[in-house]
C-alpha cells in the first residue's frame, strides 16, 4: 500500500478546471516530483493534497485512509505538511516563533526540542538568526525556514512546492542539499519545481504534467534521458 | 485646582476605557481585516446586562462585594455569546466574500443589536446603582475618586492579561500567526474558525468588562450608548494603528487625554464660542488627521509588510 494514493483528482482553480483527473502514487519513504511548465497545475495539485483547495472529483488516500474531505488542518496533523510556494514564514513572528508554530500540533516536548536541534543542526543560520522576525530573513533564509518549520511537525509526508523559486544559486544548492539530505533519512517526499533538471536528480520518479493532465509517468533516471522530456522540459 | 493635571487624570481614566473597547476592534481587525461595527453594540450589551443584574442582586440584599463579580460574569457570557453567535452567523458566512459585503453586514448587525436592546430594555435610561460610596482623594491639587481608581486597575489588570495571553500562550501564538498569514495557519494544523471564533469570544470579554466600567463611569446605560463610543475607539485603534495591539492600548489612551485636555480648554481656546460639551469633535477630528497623514497609525506596520 501507498503512502499517498490519487485517484482521479480534478480541482478547479480561478473558475478554471486546472487538474483534471490525474492518479498518481507515492511510496513511503520514496522521492517523487512533479514537473511542467508553468501553468500546468503543479501547485494547485499539492494545494489539494494540502487540502487549501477542495477536491472537485477523485479521491485522495493517505496511510490507508481517505482524506478528500478533511480540512487543511486536520490533514496536517495526521502528517502531511506542505511548504508553501512563497514559503509563507510568518513575517511578524520571530524565527523561533516560526519554528514552534511548527510544531503546533504536537505535545512531546522532549520531542520538540530535539527536533528543534536537529533544524538548527540542518540550518546554523536560522539558529543564528532565531531572535530576528521572519520578515527580515533573506529569500534563502525564509526558505530555510519554512522548510524547517515543516520539519518541526514531523511529518509522514512533506509536500514541497518549488523551493527554488526566487532563490541565489548559492541558496538552491544549499537547500536541495537539504532536501537530499533529509530524504536520506527516510523523509517521504512530494516535490514540484520548474527546474525539471534539479528536481529528477534528485528524485526517485516523475510525474509530468501538462494542461493539468499527467502525459508521462517514470523512474527520474529514465525521464532525463527521455528525448521529448529533455526538448520540453530540460532545454536539451 | 490644577485644570492641566485634573484633564490629564480623567483623561487617563477614560483612554484606558476607549483602550478596552479599541482592543476589540483591532484583535478581529487584526484576524479579518474586517471592521467589526458591532462591537460597540457588545459593550452597550455588558453594560445594560451588568447594570440590570446589579439592580436586581442589590434590590435582593446582596452583598456588593458579591453584586459586582456577579454583574460582570453575567456581562461577560452575554457579550460572549452574543459575540460569537454574530460572528456565526453573520460574518463566517462571508468569509470569502467581497470586503465591502461583512463591513455592511456589520453596519447592519450594529442596527439589529441595538434595536433588540430597545426592545428588551425600553428607551429609558438605566442608572447605575450607588453600591459604592463615592471617595475623593487630592491629589497635588487635582482629585481623584476611588472609582476612577478602581476603573484604571481594572482596565489596566484586563489589558495585561491580554497581553499575557497573546504573547505568551499557544493560543496567543495561534492568532498572531492567523493574522499574519491564514492559509499557513491551517498548515501548521490550527483550526483558524476556532482561532477567529476565540478572537470574538476575548474581544466581548473584554467588551464586557468595558461595558460595566464605562456604566459606572457615566452612572448610565442606554440601548444607543454603542454607537458613538464605537466610533470612537475605532477612532483610537487607527490612531495607534488597526490591527496592532499595543497601538490600541496607546491610541485609547491617547484618544482620552486629547479629549480630556479638548474639552478642558476648549471654551479658553474659542473665546467661549464652543464649550466642552463638544468634546465628541475631538475623537474624529483625529481620526481625519491620522487617515490623511499617517493611515498606518502611530505604531502600525507599513502596508508592504502585510504582504
Amino acid at each position: 500500500m501507498s503512502l499517498l494514493e490519487v485517484q482521479g483528482l480534478a480541482v478547479h482553480y480561478g473558475g478554471i478546471r486546472a487538474v483534471k483527473g490525474i492518479d498518481l502514487q507515492v511510496e513511503e519513504g520514496e522521492v517523487v516530483c512533479l514537473i511542467g511548465a508553468n501553468g500546468a497545475g503543479k501547485t494547485t495539485t499539492l494545494r489539494a493534497l494540502a487540502g487549501l483547495l477542495p477536491a472537485a472529483a477523485g479521491s485522495i488516500r493517505y496511510a490507508g485512509s481517505a482524506v478528500t474531505d478533511l480540512p487543511v488542518h486536520a490533514r496536517a496533523r495526521i502528517g502531511i505538511s506542505l511548504v508553501p510556494e512563497g514559503r509563507g514564514v510568518f513575517p511578524r513572528l520571530t524565527v523561533a516563533e516560526n519554528l514552534d508554530m511548527g510544531a503546533y500540533s504536537r505535545r512531546d516536548r522532549a520531542g520538540i526540542s530535539a527536533d528543534l536541534e536537529h533544524v538548527y543542526g540542518l540550518f546554523p543560520r536560522l539558529y543564528e538568526r532565531r531572535a530576528q522576525t521572519g520578515g527580515t530573513l533573506s529569500g534563502g533564509e525564509q526558505q530555510m525556514l519554512s522548510l524547517g518549520r515543516a520539519l518541526m511537525s514531523r511529518p509522514r509526508l512533506l509536500l514541497l512546492d518549488e523551493p527554488s523559486m526566487g532563490l541565489a544559486p548559492l541558496a538552491v544548492q544549499k537547500i536541495f542539499e537539504t532536501i537530499r539530505l533529509i530524504a536520506d533519512q527516510g523523509m517521504t517526499l512530494l516535490l514540484v519545481e520548474q527546474n525539471a533538471r534539479l528536481a529528477l536528480e534528485s528524485s526517485r520518479r516523475g510525474y509530468v504534467l501538462e494542461g493539468g493532465c499527467i502525459v508521462h509517468q517514470d523512474d527520474a533516471a529514465a525521464l532525463l534521458a527521455s528525448p521529448k522530456v529533455r526538448a520540453a522540459y530540460l532545454g536539451a | 485646582m490644577d485644570v492641566l493635571l485634573q484633564q490629564l487624570i480623567n483623561g487617563l481614566i477614560l483612554g484606558s476605557l476607549y483602550a478596552l473597547v479599541a482592543l476589540g476592534y483591532t484583535m478581529v481587525y487584526g484576524i479579518l481585516e474586517l471592521i467589526n461595527f458591532a462591537h460597540g453594540e457588545i459593550v452597550m450589551v455588558g453594560a445594560m446586562v451588568s447594570v440590570s443584574v446589579l439592580v436586581a442582586l442589590t434590590a435582593a440584599g446582596v452583598p456588593v462585594a458579591l453584586a459586582l463579580p456577579l454583574a460582570l460574569a453575567a456581562a461577560v457570557v452575554v457579550c460572549v455569546v452574543t459575540g460569537v453567535l454574530v460572528e456565526r452567523v453573520a460574518y463566517r458566512p462571508l468569509r470569502n466574500a467581497p470586503r465591502l459585503a461583512p463591513l455592511i453586514t456589520a453596519i447592519g448587525v450594529s442596527i439589529v443589536l441595538q434595536n433588540l436592546a430597545m426592545i428588551f430594555w425600553g428607551r429609558q435610561y438605566l442608572s447605575f446603582p450607588p453600591v459604592i460610596e463615592v471617595q475623593v482623594y487630592a491629589v497635588l491639587g487635582a482629585t481623584v475618586s476611588n472609582i476612577q481608581i478602581l476603573i484604571l486597575v481594572v482596565a489596566a489588570l484586563t489589558m495585561g492579561g491580554l497581553l499575557l495571553l497573546v504573547n505568551r500562550t499557544r493560543l496567543g501564538r495561534a492568532m498572531r500567526a492567523t493574522a499574519q498569514n491564514r492559509e499557513v495557519a491551517g498548515l501548521m494544523g490550527v483550526d483558524v474558525n476556532r482561532v477567529i471564533a476565540a478572537t470574538f469570544i476575548v474581544g466581548s470579554a473584554l467588551a464586557a468588562v468595558a461595558g460595566l466600567l464605562i456604566a459606572s463611569y457615566y452612572g448610565i446605560a442606554h440601548y444607543n450608548m454603542g454607537f458613538i463610543l464605537g466610533l470612537k475607539a475605532f477612532s483610537a485603534a487607527v490612531l495607534g494603528g488597526i490591527g496592532n495591539i499595543p497601538g490600541a492600548l496607546l491610541g485609547g489612551l491617547l484618544l482620552g487625554v486629547i479629549e480630556s485636555l479638548g474639552a478642558g480648554y476648549i471654551g479658553d481656546l474659542t473665546g467661549g464660542f464652543l464649550g466642552s460639551h463638544y468634546q465628541d469633535i475631538f475623537a474624529f477630528l483625529i481620526l481625519i488627521l491620522v487617515l490623511t497623514f499617517r493611515p498606518s497609525g502611530l505604531l502600525g506596520e507599513r502596508v508592504a509588510d502585510r504582504a
